[in-house]
């Protein structure tokens, strides 16, 4: 118990002061996962859209991939993508592994599903006659795109939400291609490990603090955005 | 003849290889309104979207301004010639005032122009206040107004409009009906749409189609179509309640006699004898008498005794349905109907006119 206690005391003393490693830790975990999601949501959402609308031979065979990918385990994702930047691997030629970039390519892999997956369930759940609406007002197909991602932007704001809370969260693909080098690879998720398999709680804690708290501010702030949406967005007045 | 803004040509939709629509020749006239009419599952809907180059044909042609259309690249712009109003508002989630401008937007008007057309058309329909609402929070009534005025702000070639006022409370739906009434006598703007509604269609239509299994059974004013109607569907759609089959017995002179299982009818006209007929009998043109009146001298040349077997209320008239040896319907006040003492049961005496009667051959 004391244990504990003197664990979340010195935990708090560290969030307190943030030292510049812990501060460094954190920015690289916001922009490995920020980055990962952006990069998923550019490649999810129309790609979820598309076989929304779409109807083409081999249709289910791809929803119930992009389903089963929903849950990929991060570690089977690692090894993927260490096999493929390995050494005389595929992809070696890039000189990724170990990388940031090597962690995104992985956490991209791991969300793009997730996000692709709720995109589609987004636009399917919007009534197939809004799409004729949106025909007859004379749309092209681009700005039929945009009105569909616009009357879906709720589920699409937890779809974003999804895909972030899936990857700043994961450790396994994270160590397996970054593999925790101090000041060039390492994220809150690693670290918080690597200190508690030394035995320094205290740290492991404050780290674990803080991915909390970034995990919890940002899906904070993109609720308070999809709420007020739900209840006073619906009247953006640009009159 | 004027070109016709709009004409359909041999125009077939197949689903599932069946032909849903068969449509051989179709003239829509610059700034007429056209009703399509009939009963579920006659094709009114597909005919309308596909008019409105929404649904594309199995075959057939559609000229638009003389112009046969071709569905390619070029498609988008002749649809940003037309505005469809559906039975459901179908509104966007955002506000009424960018509802609104949601079409002129997809044609690239912006700034001013876009400010000064959204609002002139929120003023015309009497929902200017409302340009900040939420469009979901609207009433079944707003949100129609605004998907006309959605409509009519992009100032359409050809307005299309599939039952537009069908899910509206009935004080809510003749409001909005006198609006589009005034509007489209005011813009004299080309309209086409369906209703299931008699009354709406003779209210705002030049001319009314009568849609059956897919194809145009018949077309013309509606006073045409009202006072002649084609066949029995028509005569069923227009509110003739009594479609009796027969066959001409006797033909004399003015009038002839039709065996109506096994009573006889006198009609006003000529026919051959042996002729199958369908008799159109219109409910309001059946008087009822009690039944100790029945040998009081009349005009009318068919006098029936019958029994009442049903009493409905349809608004402020009473359904009468008799067997008088064939179904027989005729529409009475309530005050008739309390001087008559009708009830369930109850003898009377049902008479019409050789003339109200219409005759479709068979």
């Amino acid at each position: 118990m004391d244990l504990i206690l003197e664990g979340i005391k010195k935990a708090f003393w560290l969030l307190i002061h943030m030292d510049n490693e812990v501060m460094r830790i954190t920015l690289l975990s916001l922009k490995v996962s920020g980055l990962a999601t952006f990069i998923s949501l550019a490649l999810g959402i129309p790609l979820g859209t598309v076989l929304a609308l779409s109807r083409f031979p081999g249709r289910g065979i791809i929803i119930s991939l992009v389903n089963t990918s929903m849950g990929l385990p991060p570690v089977v994702v690692g090894l993927f993508v260490t096999i493929m930047l390995w050494r005389g691997g595929p992809l070696a030629v890039l000189h990724l592994l170990y990388t940031p970039s090597a962690m995104v390519i992985a956490q991209t892999i791991i969300a793009a599903p997730i996000i692709t997956g709720l995109s589609l369930a987004a636009i399917q759940q919007l009534d197939p006659k809004l799409l004729l609406q949106i025909k007859a007002l004379g749309a092209s197909r681009l700005q039929m795109g945009w009105f569909l991602l616009r009357e879906a932007r709720l589920p699409l704001l937890a779809a974003m939400m999804a895909g972030f809370g899936g990857v700043i969260s994961e450790i396994g693909a994270s160590i397996m291609v970054g593999g925790n080098i101090l000041g060039h690879t390492r994220v809150l998720t690693t670290a918080t490990v690597m200190e508690t398999s030394k035995g320094n709680f205290d740290t492991a804690i404050a780290l674990g603090l803080l991915l909390l708290l970034l995990a919890y501010s940002i899906n904070f702030t993109l609720t308070i955005i999809q709420q007020r949406e739900a209840f006073y967005g619906r009247a953006h007045f640009r009159g | 003849m004027a070109e016709p803004i709009l004409e359909a040509k041999a125009l077939e939709v197949r689903r599932d290889n069946s032909l849903i629509l068969d449509i051989p020749h179709l003239r829509v006239e610059d700034k007429e309104v056209l009703a399509l009419v009939g009963p579920n599952g006659a094709g009114k809907t597909t005919l309308l979207l596909t008019l409105a180059l929404l649904y594309t044909p199995s075959a057939g042609e559609i000229k638009f301004e003389g112009k046969s259309i071709s569905y390619g690249k070029g498609l988008i712009n002749l649809r940003r010639r037309f505005a469809v109003v559906f039975q459901e508002p179908l509104l966007f989630d955002t506000s009424v005032y960018e509802n609104v401008a949601s079409g002129l937007r997809v044609r690239g008007i912006r700034g001013r122009e876009l400010k000064q057309r959204v609002f002139t058309w929120l003023d015309q329909f009497g929902i200017a206040h409302l340009a900040k609402r939420a469009a979901r929070t609207l009433s079944g009534g707003e949100a129609q107004r605004v998907t006309l005025t959605r409509a009519l702000v992009l100032n359409p070639n050809i307005l299309f409009m599939d039952e537009p006022f069908a899910s509206l409370d009935p004080p809510t739906r003749e409001r909005l009906i006198r609006d589009m009434e005034r509007i489209v006598h005011e813009t004299k703007i080309t309209t086409v749409f369906v209703t299931h509604d008699r009354s709406e269609a003779l209210q705002l239509a030049h001319r009314i189609g009568v849609m059956h299994q897919g194809r145009i059974i018949q077309i013309g004013s509606p006073e045409r179509v009202i006072n002649y109607p084609a066949d029995e569907v028509v005569a069923n759609f227009i509110g003739i309640e009594s479609i009796l089959p027969g066959r001409v017995m006797v033909f004399n002179h003015e009038t002839f006699l039709v065996d109506v299982q096994g009573k006889k009818i006198e009609v006003a006209g000529e026919a051959q004898v042996g002729d199958e007929v369908f008799l159109c009998i219109r409910p309001e043109e059946v008087t009822l008498l009690g039944s100790g009146l029945a040998s009081l001298p009349s005009s009318a040349r068919n006098t029936f005794p019958g029994r009442v077997i049903q009493i409905g209320f349809i608004g402020p008239y009473c359904k009468v349905t008799l067997d008088c040896g064939f179904p027989l319907v005729a529409y009475i006040t309530k005050k008739s109907l309390g001087i008559l003492h009708l009830d369930i049961g109850r003898e009377v005496v049902a008479s019409f006119k050789a003339t109200a009667i219409h005759v479709i051959r068979k």
